[in-house]
């Protein structure tokens, strides 16, 4: 592993010069819409030494900045926007201060999947199992969007080992506890501590929302189970076993002894079940679905006061920024490709190219704006420049809700 | 409403048409003078009732042919509501009696729910629309076309939908957020936001409806009981009233020192609940319990005595055993375990989880030992937990049907410890016959392990409130 130079070194940099502050600003101000919107919004920080202040709030993109520039915090947390300004809710009348508004949210760990992923545990991940994540994405973007009409979401990688999704439209920040848990267990479909073995009990009729999952996932399984040797060592054959009905646990592995041949085996023993016990027609699938649907923490989504890993915060066991995640190119996502805040920092030191040279000239002509055209250029010179760029596509497209709500407030339309 | 049924003729009251079906939303309170004693009355038999539908609730699974039939009969025993109007008034007299903490509301709310659905399914179908549209409930339904449009879909959808019943009824179009509980459930097809109810389900909407205003409406009666309590009349009676549910919540201090940490081991396999046991035994193996196991083990210990300095020993012995050291312990967990014994943040002192607590809320997923067992595990597993945990095998058997009432985790340790020191206290009541849907609670468990008939001092009998000096 190279030599990483410590957080407390890059932290100033990163906040100084390579934050995104304009963007981050533009999406939580929400266009203006609601009064003091950004205003009673909660932060909450880690600063070194595990310390861990809650209730942070700013009335100003200027005021978030010095704090954080000032603080220099390891990890930002979004919580939810309040009734009063959460640095203020020690002087409001008990009872009254309360969180009203939120972005529905997701967390996906890869933790939760370590009783069906071979190659990796606990927080290590790697191109193998990180098929997960692409499907949980596929899945659960596909169900926010067509069956729950959600329009404006962001997935972001958590930097380590998982992926978060912030579901930013209006309707969904004004979900309650209720409605959220409710959306969470909708898209809940593996069920079971530590003591289950069976995770996942599929019955008739096999509601929309499972068949289209269920196509997700037959995209990826072959080849994810050929990749994690589902059916190859006899531990994790004695696994999938375990998952398949009784009286046909006679499947004679023996014979077959590549993982391929034996999972057709199972299919084969599958679709002879489909006209028997309508209790275990659906073993294949649940199967499937067992090892590979996504594993969400539904107490994260529930609550509205729910603290969540901000976009763009550094993850501070790898260093990696929380950046977002286009879909369009989530086949090809790499998180070991994610830039290092040790990496974008580095890159600010590059000399600049020639045709940087001419905007120098434009810089010193107007001093006024020079700090924040240096800050702009800045990210722009790294790798985090393509993830920025992402972010505001994404600001973008909320922007026209926004911008028919205020027509509206104003009487325009 | 007549609680037994078609054929009663409804009574007649001076609002004969205001109250001319009873089943209602309970916006309007009642404005009729009555006594004092008829305001007891009403308060206490309401109560008798809802503590039945509860009861009845645990036993049956809602709303099946059994829990209907029981139910009223009853409501026939009780009978109550005598008249349409004592339904009425003795529901708002009720609100002010179990507004005040979010416990009382949350039961309140569960009861009433039941109830109204169980009035609701009572109705004939012409009865239940025309209740609708009384009450102005906006729904609308979809077009013929969109219907064959979205035929297979409604079909997969919904258990007991074919496209002969499809055809047959309407469907209705309506936002996500009014109809939880079919989302929640994938009971339903979902799409774009909208649910599509067929009319045989509208009663869920109508009880989210239901449930959503009551909840409103009981935080803004919680407002105004201060001016309610300053009438002496009135405050010794809600009080009673609120303190006939809640029973024991197992948070006394009394019982504080008196267990020692070494005796913790011991204990565990004498007279823990199997749930509790798991919990133990998991932090004993792997040095460390997730946040929901630390929760409920957490707050049992806190329940049978464990001081806060003896749960931070506890746990910080066993976390340092595993990954974590000594000051990431103190930064990490001390904390939390401060909280749950009330010394830090919002200083609630956490009263230990009930039964009914563990079963229903914060499921166990991946890694987790939490929950309980005779509801979230593999019936294959249990039966070989019990076996190691040398229940006899015929108790195994009898896990499928149990006599007896426990619903605290804590309740068992208390009776399993007073039977072990040849307890004299035991009372020999038996009240209705209680048993938790599907599988039943570690109760047989219990039974083996204390060997006697167990106390119901948790289950409310109200008379012997209402004898208090």
């Amino acid at each position: 592993l190279e030599t990483i130079p410590p957080l407390p070194d890059l932290l100033p940099l990163y906040y100084r010069r390579l934050f995104p502050f304009s963007q981050y600003y533009r999406w939580l101000y929400y266009g203006g819409v609601q009064k003091n919107y950004f205003q009673n919004r909660e932060f909450s920080f880690t600063l070194k030494d595990d310390i861990y202040v809650r209730y942070q709030s700013f009335s100003s993109q200027a005021e978030l900045e010095k704090e954080i520039q000032k603080m220099n915090p390891y990890k930002i947390d979004i919580g939810a926007v309040y009734s009063h300004k959460p640095n203020q809710h020690n002087t409001v009348k008990s009872g009254t201060f309360h969180a009203l508004e939120k972005e529905l949210v997701f967390d996906i760990d890869m933790t939760d999947y370590d009783d069906v992923r071979t190659c990796c545990s606990a927080a290590d991940i790697c191109s193998k199992c990180w098929t997960l994540m692409t499907i949980a994405i596929r899945i659960l973007d596909r169900a926010l969007r067509d069956d729950f009409g959600f329009q404006h979401l962001l997935w972001v990688y958590s930097g380590r080992r998982g992926v978060h999704c912030w579901v930013c439209d209006e309707a969904a920040r004004k979900l309650s506890v209720a409605a959220r848990s409710a959306v969470a267990e909708y898209l809940t479909l593996v069920k079971g501590g530590e003591e289950t073995v069976k995770k996942v009990v599929l019955t008739d009729p096999i509601h929309p929302f499972i068949r289209k999952s269920l196509d997700v996932v037959e995209k990826y399984f072959t080849d994810y189970a050929h990749e994690q040797a589902i059916l190859g060592h006899n531990k994790s054959v004695d696994k999938v076993l375990a998952l398949v009905p009784e009286d046909i646990l006679f499947i004679d592995f023996q014979s077959e002894k590549t993982p391929e041949k034996r999972w057709d085996l199972i299919k084969a023993k599958a679709s002879m079940k489909k006209v028997g016990n309508p209790k275990q027609q659906y073993f294949q699938e649940e199967i499937m679905l067992q090892y590979c649907y996504p594993r969400l923490d539904v107490n994260v989504s529930k609550g509205v006061n729910h603290l969540l890993k901000s976009p763009f915060s550094v993850h501070p066991k790898t260093g990696r920024i929380s950046v977002p995640i286009d879909l369009k190119e989530l086949d090809k996502f790499d998180p070991f490709a994610v830039p290092t805040i040790s990496l974008i920092c580095e890159e600010l030191d590059q000399p600049r190219t020639g045709e940087k040279e001419s905007e120098d000239k434009k810089e010193k002509e107007n001093e006024n704006n020079a700090t924040e055209r240096r800050k702009i250029r800045d990210y722009k010179r790294t790798s985090l420049a393509k993830y920025v760029k992402y972010f505001d596509q994404f600001l973008d497209g909320i922007a026209c809700t926004w911008k028919g709500e205020l027509l509206k407030k104003s009487g325009m339309l | 409403m007549e609680f037994s049924g078609r054929k009663r003729k409804i009574h007649t009251s001076p609002h004969a048409e205001h109250y001319a079906h009873a089943l209602q939303f309970y916006e309007q309170p009642p404005t009729e003078n009555i006594c004092l004693s008829e305001f007891e009355t009403f308060a206490v038999d309401r109560v008798k009732l809802l503590k039945t539908v509860e009861n009845l609730g645990l036993s049956y699974v809602k709303m099946s042919d059994d829990y209907n039939k029981k139910l009223n009969n009853e409501a026939k025993v009780l009978n109550f509501p005598y008249r349409p109007d004592s339904d009425h008034i003795s529901h708002f007299i009720l609100r002010l009696a179990y507004c005040q903490t979010e416990d009382l509301r949350r039961w309140f709310i569960q009861q009433e729910v039941d109830l109204f659905r169980y009035r609701f399914n009572d109705l004939g179908r012409e009865q239940k629309l025309e209740f609708l549209h009384r009450n102005n409930l906006q729904y609308n339904a979809i077009s013929d076309k969109e219907k064959v449009a979205l035929k297979d879909q409604l079909i997969s959808s919904s258990y007991g939908l074919s496209g002969v019943t499809i055809e047959h009824q309407d469907f209705y179009k309506v936002p996500f957020q009014d109809a939880l509980d079919l989302v929640r459930a994938r009971k339903v097809y979902l799409q774009a936001g909208y649910v599509y109810i067929p009319h045989q389900d509208i009663i869920t909407i109508v009880l989210n409806d239901f449930r959503t205003k009551l909840s409103k409406a009981l935080a803004l009666t919680a407002r105004s009981l201060p001016a309610v309590h300053s009438d002496e009349r009135l405050q010794p009676l809600l009080n009673h009233l609120s303190h006939a549910y809640v029973g024991q919540d197992y948070s006394f201090q009394k019982n504080v020192g008196k267990i020692s940490l070494e005796q913790i081991d011991s204990l565990s396999g004498k007279s823990y609940p199997l749930c509790m046991r798991q919990l133990h035994q998991a932090v004993r193996e792997n040095h460390h319990l997730r946040h929901g196991g630390r929760m409920q083990y957490g707050l049992f210990l806190k329940g049978i005595g464990l001081s806060l300095e003896q749960a931070l020993q506890f746990w910080k012995s066993e976390f340092i055993r595993g990954k974590v050291d000594a000051d990431k312990f103190d930064k990490a967990y001390a904390y939390s375990i401060r909280h749950m014994f009330g010394k830090e943040g919002k200083r609630t002192d956490y009263t230990p989880y009930s039964c009914m607590k563990v079963i229903l809320s914060n499921p166990p997923s991946q890694g987790d030992h939490h929950g309980c067992p005779f509801r979230h595990s593999d019936p294959e597993l249990l039966k070989q937990k019990l076996q190691f945990y040398k229940v006899s095998p015929s108790g195994i058997e009898q896990v499928g049907e149990s006599n007896f009432s426990l619903n605290h985790p804590n309740q068992y340790f208390i009776e399993s410890q007073r039977v072990l020191s040849g307890g004299k206290d035991i009372k020999r009541e038996m009240e209705t016959p209680q048993r938790l849907q599907e599988n039943s609670a570690g109760s047989t468990a219990a039974r083996e392990a204390a060997n006697a008939s167990q106390d119901l001092a948790g289950m409310t009998d109200l008379d012997s409130i209402f004898q208090d000096p």
